[in-house]
């Protein structure tokens, strides 16, 4: 039944001898979505940073549909489906919100067809309805580096989504958004679950409760746990490295 | 005022081919002249780097390539330039009996012509790509790009067998269609040549810099890591625009080599391509009118700065460089277009009042009206 689309074995990244990730071993089933925690520095960041080809695992594997994804290039694992969000948002600074997006959605990503073909109506369209479903519409012809924190935030998770991608993976999408702003980005990834394969790493609770998907802790390099939130929050040893410290 | 801005260019373009030869000595025109041919290599270079970010320190390369170019052609082609065994009489001077072959295809116009553009451009598409594809960013890129220069410099300055080394290539004394090169008829028509290829070189740039293309070079500016995370391989964007530059480069070398009679390897020293960098910054790069004015201006200045006061002008050249970048990190036209002129005259109590609030203080009421109809924020 469920096939497994991204699967990580015995993945272990070491900068100068220190070991941000440690023998992790990781599936992800088409179509769901899962949700990481883990406290600062636990190597979530880094896990991201594996999988879209920033950072070469120093031994492991990473397999997408049965391909290797060892050594392919950032923009290769991109075409082939699998998006990213960063921690912080990164946007065109020097773009408007509107072509920011446009460039995202470009069916065909080379030189040439960016010089020759004119952006396809569909593109258009989509471009469009993105920007009013994350409340950007009004700034469209603004300057992406004048826009607020949270706005970035939307602009940048709108660009992943335009790119279309099979895999999303989300790097704190919420962090620094109002309480209305976090209840519609997870309203926006329960929409896309089913269709795409999520990963939201977050340290917002409430956000992940929301959710209401599976979680994984995450602790030093490796996997910890993996369950519904309610019985991770039971397991001692969560308590112990994790939400002991944070949920006082 | 929207028609009047439509017809600025060719206003422009009219005043430098009739108005400016009208009332400039033979001597200033030629200058001129100069400066527009400057004008293009500071156009190229806002293109790669006020666009896409490349901060290249190695377009004398390209410069010096055109330059050479046009050059060889005019000294194979003028009779009395050669020597006995009828080849450029320079090579008698080093006993070399024979036209080294690189030489070869400046014996014809239309292989010369594509040359002075095609080997800059080929040359840079070779080095850019080898830099590009490794990875090279930033001040390394920099860095290399001034290695690359010094490797130029030093070939063409030690080849005297092949390239009369440090004493380059004079043009002044070669014939073009049965016209002396220096003089004031054929720097005439170079002069028009040169304002009739700044435009074009203009819109060049342009066609790059706007539309989809456009938004690739300052994506890649902006986050280049985010950029091929959306799938897209910075190597081709960005080797194409350093080729379009370097062919740029050469045709500016071509243009400025014929008008001031020479060229030599001082083209590729390294104060050379840093002051090309000068122009464009105090010019205003990122956009393209910037960089002309910024050639134009900076060479203009030098010119007074040197005829009066010739061991000033490198000091007059630096504090002007800090000055800008200081106080208008944008340029000269960034700082214009910014608003810069109005808070200028505000500062000394000029500026046109705002009408945006018609009476104010006398109507309240117009006030509330403003308040009421101002859109609330909807980031929500
Ligand atoms: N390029 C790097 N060089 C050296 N150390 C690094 C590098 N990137 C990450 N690290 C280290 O690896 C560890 C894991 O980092 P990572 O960014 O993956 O954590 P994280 O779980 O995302 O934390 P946070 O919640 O703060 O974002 C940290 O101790 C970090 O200092
Ligand atoms: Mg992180």
């Amino acid at each position: 039944m469920a096939e497994t689309l991204l699967e990580l074995t015995d993945v272990s990244v070491s900068f100068d001898g220190f070991y941000a990730l440690t023998d992790l071993s990781l599936k992800l089933i088409k179509g769901e979505v899962k949700s990481i925690i883990g406290p600062n520095g636990a190597g979530k960041t880094t896990f991201l940073d594996v999988i879209t080809g920033k950072v070469r695992p120093t031994k492991g594997t990473v397999t997408y549909r049965g391909q290797s994804l060892v050594g392919m290039s950032e923009q290769k694992i991109s075409r082939n489906g699998i998006g990213r969000k960063f921690q912080t948002p990164r946007v065109f600074d020097n773009l408007t919100v509107l072509r920011n997006l446009e460039l995202a959605v470009s069916p065909r990503k080379n030189a040439l067809s960016l010089m020759l073909d004119p952006l396809p109506m569909a593109a258009k369209d989509e471009v469009h309805r993105l920007m009013s479903y994350v409340g950007l519409a009004p700034f469209a012809g603004t300057q992406a580096g004048s826009l607020s924190h949270g706005q970035k935030q939307w602009l940048a998770i709108a660009s992943l989504v335009a790119q279309a991608p099979e895999v999303l993976l989300l790097d704190e999408p919420v962090a620094g958004l109002t309480d209305e702003e976090t209840l519609r980005t997870a309203e926006l990834i329960k929409s896309l679950a089913g269709d795409h394969t999520v990963v939201v790493i977050e340290h917002d609770m409430e956000f992940i409760r929301d959710l209401d998907f599976d979680v994984t802790v995450l602790h030093q390099g490796q996997l910890l746990t993996e369950g519904p939130l309610d019985e991770v929050k039971k397991d001692p040893r969560v308590i112990e490295v994790y939400l002991g410290t944070t949920e006082d | 005022m929207k028609l009047f801005k439509r017809l600025v260019p060719w206003i422009l373009l009219a005043i430098a081919l009739f108005v400016l030869p009208a009332i400039l000595s033979d001597f200033r025109l030629n200058l001129f002249g100069r400066y527009f041919a400057l004008a293009i290599t500071a156009l190229a270079i806002d293109l790669i780097w006020g666009y896409t970010g490349l901060l290249s320190l190695g377009q004398g390369i390209f410069f010096a390539l055109g330059g050479y170019a046009a050059a060889m052609y005019l000294t194979l082609n003028t009779p009395s330039q050669q020597g006995g065994n009828g080849i450029p009489k320079f090579f008698e001077n080093f006993g070399v009996s024979e036209l080294p072959f690189f030489w070869q295809p400046f014996n014809s116009p239309f292989l010369t012509l594509a040359c002075l553009s095609l080997i800059p451009a080929l040359v840079a598409g070779v080095v850019g790509y080898l830099i590009f594809r490794n990875r090279i960013k930033g001040v390394y890129f920099s860095i290399i790009t001034q290695a690359a220069l010094m490797v130029f410099f030093h070939f063409f300055n030690g080849q005297q067998k092949l390239i009369n080394g440090s004493n380059g290539l004079t043009t002044n004394t070669t014939e073009l269609y049965g016209l002396l090169v220096g003089s004031s008829d054929m720097k005439l028509w170079f002069y028009r040549l040169t304002v009739l290829l700044l435009p074009v070189a203009f819109l060049i740039c342009r066609y790059f810099t706007t539309g989809r293309f456009g938004d690739a070079l300052i994506a890649i500016r902006d986050d280049e890591q985010r950029f091929r995370f959306a799938g897209f391989n910075p190597v081709p964007f960005k080797t194409i625009v350093f080729i379009v530059a370097g062919g740029l480069c050469g045709v500016s070398g071509a243009l400025y080599t014929v008008q001031t009679g020479i060229v030599s390897p001082q083209f590729m020293s390294i104060s050379f391509s840093i002051e090309m960098v000068i122009w464009v910054a105090v010019g205003g790069r990122g956009s393209l009118v910037g960089p002309i004015i910024g050639a134009v201006l900076v060479n203009y200045l030098q010119s007074l700065v040197s005829e009066a006061l010739p061991e000033l002008w490198l000091f007059v050249q630096g504090g002007l460089f800090i000055f800008v970048v200081v106080l208008m990190p944008d340029g000269i036209y960034g700082w214009f277009t910014g608003g810069g002129l109005r808070s200028f005259l505000a500062s000394f109590g000029i500026a046109q009042k705002a009408r945006t609030y018609p009476k104010i203080d006398e109507q309240i009421e117009s006030l509330q009206e403003v308040v009421s109809t101002t859109p609330t924020d909807s980031s929500a």
